[in-house]
């Protein structure tokens, strides 16, 4: 058509689409008119979710039947049937404990310090999410130039692969990084980052902070946008100090974003794996050893596979995660309902 | 085309009943409008018809054929919707066009038929524009050139002008009717204007609460309205109905007292009626004169009136009854407060049961 | 400039208060810590192995400059030295003895020149190494991973969008029995992500065959409830007279699908089609449950196998990062208001 020639460009494109998106519905359709023939109209919507409901059922709802029963048999063979029913063994063997607040003590350390780990590193990763990002959120609501730019800048963290992020900070933190030379410039001496402990952990904290602090930064900076410039407005026209406009009006208007934020980063944490895995691989020893790793070496990784110890821990976490899935449904409905 | 039979059509969602047993027959060829004020179910009765939602009892035919299991898409009706519905990705061309792919008809045929359309419908020029890119009235076109377009058995209209300014729908509906005259199809429409009946309709359904109040040609309903529903909702401005007590009543002639006064040996055949009992008493605009005060049937004094140039109306404030309305020739100005006589013309009264049925009227008018 | 500058930063009213000075130091701190990190990344990318092993690191990718002698095809590395007139010469290092270097003439080796080793200093130049991007494309299977990665990320997008539209049209357009309790169960299904069913996922997969494959990666994904929410929320926007038009103009249901529900759904299956790319491009516990050979490794899997290795070859491995980045920012440089206004109305990740 002439119309659609003069166009340009773009139009061709789109026409090229168009012309793809009508070949593909040359073929669908004949077996879906069949299929409507054959079942009536009415029933065409139960044709549409089947295969949705297909991949659910089959990779989630059928696992989650499987995960049960997988931490309540043993031996080591992977078929369900086959596998031999021992009860609450598992969940014992997990469980027990001589000292709960001394992992050694325990029949499975390696779980126990796990859980610590992960308690720990949830603990100061979310507060530092928190504080960071509220921060971030508060400097970038701001009447600044080039907002758009340090939007980005932090921001764009949050879209690097896990794997990369922690390539990233390795290679600044290895033995003759950047951060070494840095600090040796500073005059201190070179600092083995991953064969401390503590150092360890305070990187995977650190690292996983700089990944994931862009996205609860977007969501406050909503929230904040969302306040009424007037209410400042009124504040200023009472001469209310800055800081005090900040405790009375920003924060409790912001308090059901910060709710959100703190318990989406709670459910991210406690199922924090691949940063830390690629960063410090668990060590040293076990002093970035988390839960999913856990469930990861003692199912597929170990020397022996283990996969009904493997399910119980992540049914163990799975009931963690329910709690604080339905704590934050119940906090979006709250904050729904008082808007 | 076609004929489209509706037998005891009920409608409910849940326990809620919206339709209460329709019957209506549309000959081949017919246009039929289905008005009623909002809320009276015309719209859901077309969707029945259309078969955009299922019918809950009863038996609709199209062509003699029960189409009752059958969905919109194989009844082979046509629809022009409230809102257009004109599809906001696809050019005017494809618009119209859609409908014939769907059949899987041959790519000449299409292109034909759509030329043909284009040109009834004076829309040739904006075959590929979008609908974005139109004014309100030629979307209209492209929403009726895409019904008509297919050839449809009956070609169904909701509220096709509600969307419309004032002058734009004086001139739609003039085209309307033209292509009812040009294409001769089954056409049924839905409105709440009965302007757009009265003058689009070769008959005019008139629904209230899901049910039919009356079914006629427009000026049978205009004069002969069965009911005070229809005769308060068809005509504008509206029937006076005034009510009233039988004051005696035969074979021949009724006499009522009206406010203060006694109307006596009215032309209104009502045998039934016994002495005392209530009545409303309907009569047009145009069926009330003023007279002098004291020579009419009853006096009121002017509340205020319109000129309109070739004519005009009076509203007239009547003790013990309600405001009474007259339509005047000429251009008379009658001051606010000026008593008046209001003479009703006896060729032109109507006679109600208060709780709805007519009762009588007077011989003229049919 | 800095009046430009000036005009950019005046504040209306008032001059500066504290707080803004604060405010764009923290700011400009925060370019440093979020943005130094991945361009450090990117410049060591084209470092030579040697300028890789300096401490302490340049910033600048310099390598040492080299020279051939004439009669000899091995190269030789430039250095400057102090000759024994005190001026400073160029010349190649032929050989070290010892503390003592023997340095010759590159125009005429038989002049040589014997300095102390440790008062030379190499000759450098700025050269990109882009043999570490070019060396892994030949010499591992490096194509075969990135291969791998686009197949899995474009396939499964194209899945999630087909699979998870449908499902969204199904929720959003029909009245029937049990919609409640399919968007209950799509609802519950967020409650499951992978970490907590890794190992019955495992087994499901494994008795489909599909372990060790790309198809075990891409198929358990591919129904996503966010997914089906977003699509579902748009299409309930969409006004219902157009899928009735469409059923008047005797479509199938299939086809109003297709021609009328999908394009007009557009904007909402972009920002599903860009969350997908990035979930699956980043995804890495699942496949690395999955993939067993490294010649079914996707990018993220092979990254981190490297890395993993005794002698790590940062050179290959930093390039080899950068290229697993690149999508990304080509994605966040053309998208970024887009993907940031998707996650601040959907807030999802």
């Amino acid at each position: 058509m002439a119309g659609d020639r003069k166009r340009g460009g773009t139009g061709a494109v789109a026409d090229a689409l168009d012309g793809a998106w009508t070949a593909a519905m040359g073929l669908t359709e004949p077996p879906m008119r069949a299929l409507q023939r054959a079942i009536g109209a009415a029933r065409m919507p139960w044709a549409f979710l089947a295969p949705n409901l297909a991949f659910f059922g089959l990779f989630v709802f059928l696992p989650l039947l499987i995960d049960v029963w997988f931490s309540l048999t043993g031996g080591p063979r992977l078929f369900p049937s086959q596998r031999p029913y021992v009860g609450a063994d598992q969940y014992r063997h997990l469980l027990a404990c001589g000292n709960y607040l001394d992992p050694s003590t325990c029949d499975q350390d390696r779980f126990w310090r796990a859980v610590r780990n992960t308690a720990e590193f949830t603990l100061f990763q979310v507060g530092a999410i928190v504080v960071v990002s509220l921060a971030t959120a508060i400097a970038l609501n701001r009447r600044i130039v080039a907002k758009g730019f340090f939007r980005a800048v932090f921001f764009f963290p949050v879209l690097l692969s896990p794997v990369v992020v922690a390539l990233v900070w390795k290679w600044i933190l290895q033995r003759d990084g950047l951060l070494n030379a840095v600090l040796g410039a500073a005059g201190f001496g070179k600092t083995l980052f991953f064969v401390s402990p503590g150092w360890a952990m305070f990187w995977a904290i650190f690292v996983s902070v700089w990944a994931h602090m862009g996205f609860y930064t977007l969501i406050l900076l909503a929230g904040l946008q969302a306040i009424p410039a007037d209410l400042y407005e009124a504040a200023e026209m009472d001469r209310t100090p800055p800081w005090r406009a900040f405790a009375r009006i920003t924060l409790p208007l912001l308090a059901p974003s910060l709710l959100v934020v703190a318990v989406l980063a709670l459910i991210k944490a406690v199922q924090i794996f691949d940063e830390v895995f690629v960063l410090t691989g668990g060590g040293p020893g076990s002093a970035t050893l988390m839960v999913v790793q856990y469930i990861y070496e003692t199912g597929f990784s170990g020397v022996v596979q283990d996969f009904g110890l493997a399910a119980a821990a992540s049914v163990a976490l799975g009931v963690a995660l329910f709690g604080l899935t339905l704590a934050q449904l119940r906090l979006s409905r709250g904050k729904e309902g008082a808007t | 085309m076609a004929s489209v039979s509706l037998g005891g059509i009920e409608k409910s969602y849940g326990d809620v009943a919206v339709i209460h047993g329709v019957d209506i027959e549309i000959a081949d060829g017919e246009f039929v409008a289905l008005v009623g004020p909002s809320g009276c179910g015309k719209s859901t009765l077309l969707r029945l018809i259309a078969g955009l939602e299922p019918i809950t009892a009863g038996e609709m035919r199209i062509d003699g054929e029960r189409v009752n299991e059958k969905g919109a898409a194989e009844r082979g009706l046509a629809m022009v919707f409230q809102s257009y519905a004109l599809y906001p990705h696809m050019s005017v061309r494809k618009n119209i066009s859609f409908g014939l792919e769907n059949q899987r008809l041959p790519r000449e045929e299409i292109a034909r038929r759509v030329a043909r359309a284009a040109s009834t419908l004076r829309l040739e020029d904006y075959l590929e524009r979008k609908p974005r890119a139109l004014s309100g009235g030629q979307r209209q076109r492209v929403a009726i050139g895409r019904a008509i377009v297919r050839d449809p058995k009956v070609l169904l209209f909701d509220e096709p002008l509600s969307n419309l300014d004032a002058e734009l729908r004086v001139a739609t509906r003039r085209e309307i009717a033209a292509l009812h005259a040009e294409i001769g199809g089954t056409m049924i429409y839905v409105t709440h204007d009965q302007v757009e009946a009265m003058t689009l309709a070769d008959r005019i359904v008139v629904l209230r609460a899901g049910r039919v109040e009356q079914a006629g040609a427009p000026l049978e309903l205009y004069n002969r309205p069965a009911n005070l529903f229809v005769a308060g909702f068809i005509g504008s401005p509206k029937m006076n109905l005034l009510p009233a007590k039988a004051v005696a009543a035969n074979a021949a002639a009724t006499s009522l007292a009206l406010g203060g006064d006694v109307l006596r040996d009215l032309p209104l055949a009502a045998p039934g009626i016994a002495a005392g009992a209530d009545v409303v008493v309907g009569v047009r605009p145009e069926h009330v004169r003023i007279v002098a005060p004291g020579r009419g049937d009853f006096d009121g004094s002017i509340a205020f009136s319109e000129r309109l140039g070739a004519g005009g109306f009076a509203y007239v404030d009547v003790e013990g009854a309600p405001q009474v309305t007259v339509q005047e020739d000429g251009q008379a100005i009658r001051p606010r407060g000026a008593r008046v006589g209001l003479a009703l013309a006896r060729e032109g009264l109507h006679l109600f049961d208060p709780a709805g049925p007519a009762l009588a009227r007077s011989a003229a008018g049919a | 400039m800095n009046k430009a500058l000036a005009f950019a930063l005046r504040r209306r009213g008032r001059g500066w208060h504290w707080t803004d000075v604060l405010t764009y130091a923290y700011l400009s701190f925060g370019v440093l810590l979020m943005f130094g990190p991945v361009l450090w990344l990117a410049l060591s990318s084209f470092k030579t192995p040697a300028a890789l092993a300096e401490f302490p690191p340049t910033l600048l990718p310099w390598a040492p400059q080299t020279v051939t002698l004439p009669g000899d095809t091995a190269r030789y590395p430039l250095v400057t030295a102090k000759g024994a007139d005190g001026a400073t010469v160029t010349m190649a290092l032929k050989r070290r003895i010892g503390l003592v270097a023997i340095l010759v003439d590159p125009k005429d080796p038989s002049k040589a020149l014997h300095v102390p080793a440790d008062s030379t200093r190499p000759v450098r130049r700025l050269r990109l190494a882009f043999e570490n991007y070019v060396d892994p494309l030949k010499s591992f299977d490096f194509p075969r991973y990135l291969w791998n990665s686009v197949f899995v990320t474009l396939v499964a997008t194209l899945i999630t969008l087909l699979i998870n539209s449908m499902a969204a049209y199904a929720l959003a357009i029909y009245e029937f029995k049990g919609r409640g309790l399919v968007t209950l169960l799509v609802m519950a299904s967020l409650m499951a992500p992978i970490t907590i069913i890794l190992v019955p996922a495992y087994l499901v997969v494994n008795e489909l065959g599909l372990v060790n494959s790309l198809w075990g990666v891409i198929l358990p994904g591919a129904a996503t409830p966010t997914g089906v929410f977003l699509l579902r929320q748009y299409m309930l926007t969409m006004p219902r007279d157009l899928v009735e038009a469409a059923r008047m103009d005797l479509a199938s249901e299939w086809r109003i699908y297709w021609r009328i529900v999908m394009p007009l759904s557009a904007p909402a299956l972009a920002v599903l089609a860009i969350f997908s790319v990035m979930w699956r491009w980043n995804d890495f516990l699942w496949p690395l449950v999955t993939l067993t050979t490294s010649d079914h490794f996707t990018l993220q899997l092979a990254l981190n196998s490297f890395q993993g290795e005794l002698q790590v070859r940062w050179n290959y491995l930093l390039a080899m990062t950068v290229v697993t980045l690149l999508p990304v920012a080509i994605v966040f440089a053309f998208l970024q208001r887009f993907i940031a206004s998707g996650i601040a109305t959907t807030g999802m990740k």
